[in-house]
């Protein structure tokens, strides 16, 4: 698996799946088992390649007894970057992350979402060449993750590679130039977004369906049932009329039949029903 | 100018923890209310009147203030040494458990540098209350009774050793276990080390080489009871210890008394325990998965 400069990567995949141990083995932040990885150039855990990397992680909490000014200043000396930059690249960041009107306020007195839009500037800091992003819109409102899509966009064209966790497939969808399924601690599916979704699927409105006609529908496919709609993640245009007919003979009455595009989050949770 | 080395960072956030948490300000307001009443209390004693409705001797006065000193010092020192303990308990398990440490840890900053400049930052604050808060109740009792103990750089030295050791054995513990119990553990410590001095001590009364070894074992795993003993020689006046020399070897089994300063072996073991404990901190940190 490799994440090339300037692009976006989302790195998929259910609860315990293994993404933010990912994320920890490659900042060295955990010790590999087996296996290698490069960073940059560098082995995973390479002391100077952190000087060259931004990091939002998943449980963010900064000095809640410092101003988010201070927070981005005691980064900055960490990073180290020059001191005669600091005040810019302090500026510049609080305005991006839109903290500029609060930056000399206390971070104990900031929201769960503004604490998170500080760890997004701490990411930021020193325009690094490769920015973890872990859950990055988690705290966030609607505004705040249209925002996030935003500097993630302006990362990548400035050259970053963003290499994104998340849960929310539909944000990841929009943003991302690739992905990689994981489970298990495995990669199970990667690629573009169109290697990914070539399928398409198909939503049924239906009514009258037992259980046993349900099972007998399996043969059209993996599906999704949620009460009287049912979703087949992988069924192609042309089988729709023998699927509508095989309803209509299990007993059943359809009402809506709406061809779409698979989502990502129908090739999700498909890849893992697979698995 | 450069950007300061991360140990120094580190240490100079530790110690601006303290300050905006305003645990400075709470030691410095309760330290100035314990040396002002302790100082109304000296005063008392070369003022007070005995059965023959006179004042106590020059001489009267030096003893018991000596001896009252030792008692009040007592209180300083396990002051010190409940505040090390409870500060450094968490110092580092907290910030693990709350992630705080996760993005300073992906910076290129080592774990033994967070390890050592949280060690220093502590050992800065520990210092300057052990020598702040030693003078000023010296000045105090100075200006009540006139007495000076014989030997208060020692004793500062001593007293503020004793703190250090637990805030070093409170950061070990903090590498590992979560704040509540690696405080609990560190100030239990302390009090099993001052038990197991006296015991040592009560060995050495009765000439029992095997319960004198419990004192000696107590003071090597933990060498705080050895320089509290180094602090009370420090403040006993000569015409004490003339006293105690001359009551024998019982005399020695007193947990408020030290005839002979600590052996300059003991001093070179305290070096070594405070390497050995900052290299098993470093270990366990750098060892821990985050």
């Amino acid at each position: 698996m490799t994440v090339p400069r300037g692009e976006i990567f989302g790195f998929l995949g259910p609860n315990g799946a293994g993404k933010t141990t990912a994320v920890k083995l490659l900042l060295g932040l955990l010790a590999p088992t087996s296996g290698e990885a490069w960073v940059l150039g560098q082995p995973a855990g390479n002391l100077g390649t952190r000087r060259r990397i931004g990091y939002l992680p998943e449980l963010f909490r900064y000095q809640s007894w410092l101003s988010a000014r201070e927070v981005l200043a005691m980064h900055c000396e960490l990073a180290p970057l020059p001191r005669s930059t600091w005040k810019e690249e302090i500026d510049r960041t609080l305005t991006t992350v839109g903290l500029a009107e609060r930056g000399r306020d206390r971070v104990g007195t900031f929201s769960k979402g503004m604490q998170q839009r500080l760890g997004l500037g701490v990411a930021l800091l020193g325009k690094p060449d490769l920015v973890f992003l872990d859950e990055p819109t988690s705290a966030l409102d609607p505004v705040g993750r249209h925002d996030v899509r935003g500097i993630i966009r302006e990362l990548a064209a400035r050259g970053t590679a963003v290499f994104l966790n998340s849960h929310l497939l539909s944000e990841v969808e929009q943003v991302c130039d690739r992905v990689a399924v994981v489970d298990h601690g495995r990669v199970i599916a990667g690629g573009t977004m169109q290697e990914l979704l070539t399928g398409s699927a198909v939503r049924v409105l239906v009514t009258g369906l037992t259980a046993d006609g349900h099972s007998s529908l399996e043969s059209f496919g993996p599906m999704d049932v949620e009460g009287e709609q049912i979703t087949f993640t992988k069924l192609s245009a042309d089988r729709v009329p023998e699927l509508v007919s095989e309803m209509v003979k299990l007993g059943g009455r359809v009402f809506e039949v709406v061809p779409r595009h698979q989502t990502l989050e129908d090739r999700f949770l498909q890849l893992l029903d697979e698995d | 100018m450069p950007a300061l080395p991360p140990v120094l960072v580190i240490a100079r956030l530790t110690v601006q923890e303290a300050s905006r948490r305003r645990l400075l300000l709470a030691l410095v307001i309760l330290t100035l209310i314990v040396v002002g009443i302790s100082a109304w209390g000296f005063y008392k004693i070369s003022t007070v009147t005995g059965p023959n409705g006179k004042p106590p001797s020059h001489e009267e006065v030096i003893i018991v203030s000596s001896q009252l000193l030792i008692f009040v010092t007592f209180v300083y020192s396990g002051v010190l040494a409940l505040s090390a303990a409870v500060v450094a308990g968490p110092l580092i398990s907290n910030e693990v458990e709350s992630g705080l440490i996760l993005s300073i840890l992906a910076r290129p900053v080592r774990r033994s540098e967070i390890v050592i400049g949280k060690w220093l930052g502590l050992a800065i604050l520990v210092t300057i209350y052990a020598v702040g808060s030693a003078a000023l109740e010296m000045t105090a009792v100075d200006w009540a009774t006139t007495y000076v103990p014989p030997h208060p750089v020692e004793l500062i030295i001593y007293v503020g050793l004793e703190g250090l050791a637990l805030l070093s054995l409170g950061l070990l513990l903090s590498t590992r276990l979560s704040g509540i119990t690696g405080g609990v553990i560190a100030l239990v410590a302390w009090l099993m080390a001052w038990i197991g001095g006296i015991v040592g001590d009560i060995g050495t009364g009765l000439q029992n080489e095997a319960v004198q070894d419990v004192g000696i074992v107590s003071r090597l795993i933990l060498p705080t009871d050895g320089l509290w003993r180094g602090a009370i020689n420090a403040m006993e006046p000569d015409v004490i210890l003339a006293q105690l020399r001359g009551a024998g070897a019982f005399a020695r089994a007193n947990p408020f008394a030290a005839l002979d300063p600590p052996p300059v072996a003991f001093l070179l073991w305290v070096a070594v325990w405070f390497s050995l404990i900052l290299f098993l901190s470093i270990w366990s940190f750098r060892t821990r998965e985050i």
